[in-house]
């Protein structure tokens, strides 16, 4: 499903995040990419879901190369993916329902069927009792769950994770593993940047390891 | 087709709900653009009624042509057969010195002076419409129809007409260059207004694009947007001159009365009202679509 073949990626300014990483990724897997801080686990996500497009290799995602992607695909290639961030990137100026609405909104979904959907994500979250509250007045732990929902509303084939459980206290971390191997046992292939070894304890996830912008063996 | 459709009235609510957010940044907006395209259009409807009363004298020129006091009936139908047969007059009317005076009773208040008169002082009269507009050709039958027996004079009276008209031109031609600047100004004040929501909704539109929304769609709020502020806009402008020609007509029926004349200022018919509120949408949907092209590129989620 993603395959990266000898892929490379150095950034404006010279940071060169990925020396020659390659890795597959099959269809409803888990997959814990680890690392220390800077190693790469973040550029990673960003090639698959074109946020980032490699130096040199090539990234495939359902056999399309994001490396020669037209711009005008990228959104189409984007609706395959529920993101969710370290930040959450939430927006404060309307509601935790109007939050999960916007990727239904952008792909143009039917009113009623798409407020049924959001219902149903915010309820698999355990916020359906505060759709009407703007993020701003949610804890971290509620917040970061508000992002999950709005990952999976359209109901996504992948769901990549960036550092999910980074600002969370142990707990909530637990939580949101339960949430994400719920997803998995359904048939979501879920792939998480994460330097959180209790996590990957519990969930006990395929790993894979970078160190220094390379697969450590 | 029924996703496009959901999007479409989507893109107009959440316009909707912008403009309601800050009404009174809004309202502002209407009026700059308003007062900026009433300016041109009020003197276009200015122009407009001053053509609306030389306007037949000015594509159709006329000849007066009078007879002597003393001309008898058998004049009158000579000269009226000879200008039946003359290649140059398309038609010809005879006024009688009768119907002249009841006229200029009728129509100039001055039926007090008329009735003290103690014979009519007014001659019979042919107004005679030429077949060939142009100038020469005016003159030339004038001069020919001067000469005939019993006919004192020819009056021409289209030259001051055509004075007006030529002045009415340079007019019109001010209108355009008004309006094409007040185009302008309307085209950057929605461009800065769009610049300045796109600023603000940079979170927004970065979110957006990280969800797969296309350009299409982040593009769509922004120019249903200019083109409602526009459009508004050119409601306001239309108010404006509305307002304008009810006040102006208050104060000309007051003068209307005292020169027994009827004066009255048009309002902007439909067409003209029609183009005004469309050309207004155009121009503001295009200022945004100019503003969204020269920013929404600069933001890309990282």
């Amino acid at each position: 499903m993603i395959s990266f073949s000898q892929v490379s990626k150095r950034y404006p300014g010279g940071l060169e995040a990925l020396r020659g990483v390659t890795l597959t990724i099959e269809r409803s897997e888990m997959v814990f990419i680890t690392g220390a801080s800077g190693a790469g686990k973040s550029t990673v996500l960003k090639l698959m879901a074109a946020i980032e497009r490699p130096t040199s290799g090539s990234v495939l995602v359902n056999n399309q190369n994001i490396g020669r992607l037209r711009p005008g695909a990228v959104p189409f290639l984007r609706r395959n993916f529920g993101l969710i961030f370290q930040d959450q990137k939430l927006l404060f100026d309307r509601t935790a329902f109007d939050n999960v609405m916007l990727p239904l909104a952008i792909t143009g979904f039917e009113r009623r069927e798409a407020a049924r959907r959001v219902r149903a994500a915010l309820d698999k979250v355990g916020l359906l009792a505060k759709e009407k509250f703007n993020p701003v007045r949610l804890s971290g732990g509620e917040q970061q769950r508000l992002a999950i929902a709005r990952a999976i509303v359209h109901r996504p084939a992948v769901l990549l994770a960036d550092e999910p459980t980074g600002n969370l206290d142990a707990a909530y971390a637990l939580e949101l593993g339960e949430l994400f191997r719920s997803f998995n046992q359904v048939g979501v292939t879920v792939v998480i940047a994460t330097h959180d070894e209790s996590l990957a304890a519990r969930l006990k996830p395929r790993r894979i390891a970078l160190k220094e912008g390379k697969v450590a063996a | 087709m029924r996703a496009w459709l959901w999007h479409q009235i989507d893109a107009f609510a959440t316009t909707l709900a912008r403009f309601a957010r800050t009404p009174v940044v809004a309202l502002l907006n209407f009026g700059v653009i308003g007062i900026a395209l009433a300016m041109p259009v009020g003197l276009y409807v200015a122009l407009d009624n001053l053509q609306g009363m030389t306007r037949t004298l000015a594509s159709d020129p006329q000849l007066s042509v009078f007879l002597a006091l003393d001309a008898g009936r058998a004049d009158v139908d000579g000269i009226a057969t000879r200008l039946r047969r003359h290649p140059g007059v398309r038609e010809s009317r005879y006024v009688s010195r009768d119907a002249a005076l009841k006229e200029l009773k009728k129509s100039t208040g001055l039926a007090d002076v008329v009735d003290s008169l103690p014979a009519n002082p007014l001659p019979d009269a042919f107004i005679v419409a030429p077949r060939n507009a142009a100038p020469d050709a005016l003159e030339a039958l004038r001069d020919e129809v001067s000469r005939w027996p019993k006919v004192t004079h020819v009056q021409l009276d289209a030259a001051w007409a055509r004075r007006l008209d030529a002045g009415l031109r340079v007019a019109r031609l001010t209108v355009w260059i008004l309006a094409t600047l007040f185009a302008f100004a309307l085209v950057a004040v929605t461009f800065n207004t769009i610049r300045l929501q796109i600023l603000t909704r940079r979170e927004e539109i970065e979110v957006s694009k990280l969800i797969g929304a296309t350009d299409a769609f982040i593009r769509r709020p922004f120019l249903y947007f200019g083109a409602l502020q526009g459009l508004a806009g050119g409601l306001a402008a239309w108010g404006i001159i509305w307002v304008g020609i009810y006040l102006l007509n208050g104060g000309l029926a007051e003068l209307s009365r005292l020169y027994a004349t009827p004066i009255e200022l048009r309002h902007l018919g439909p067409a003209d009202s029609a183009s005004l509120l469309a050309f207004s949408a155009a121009l503001g949907w295009f200022g945004s679509w100019l503003s969204v092209n020269q920013h929404l590129a600069h933001i890309e989620p990282r």
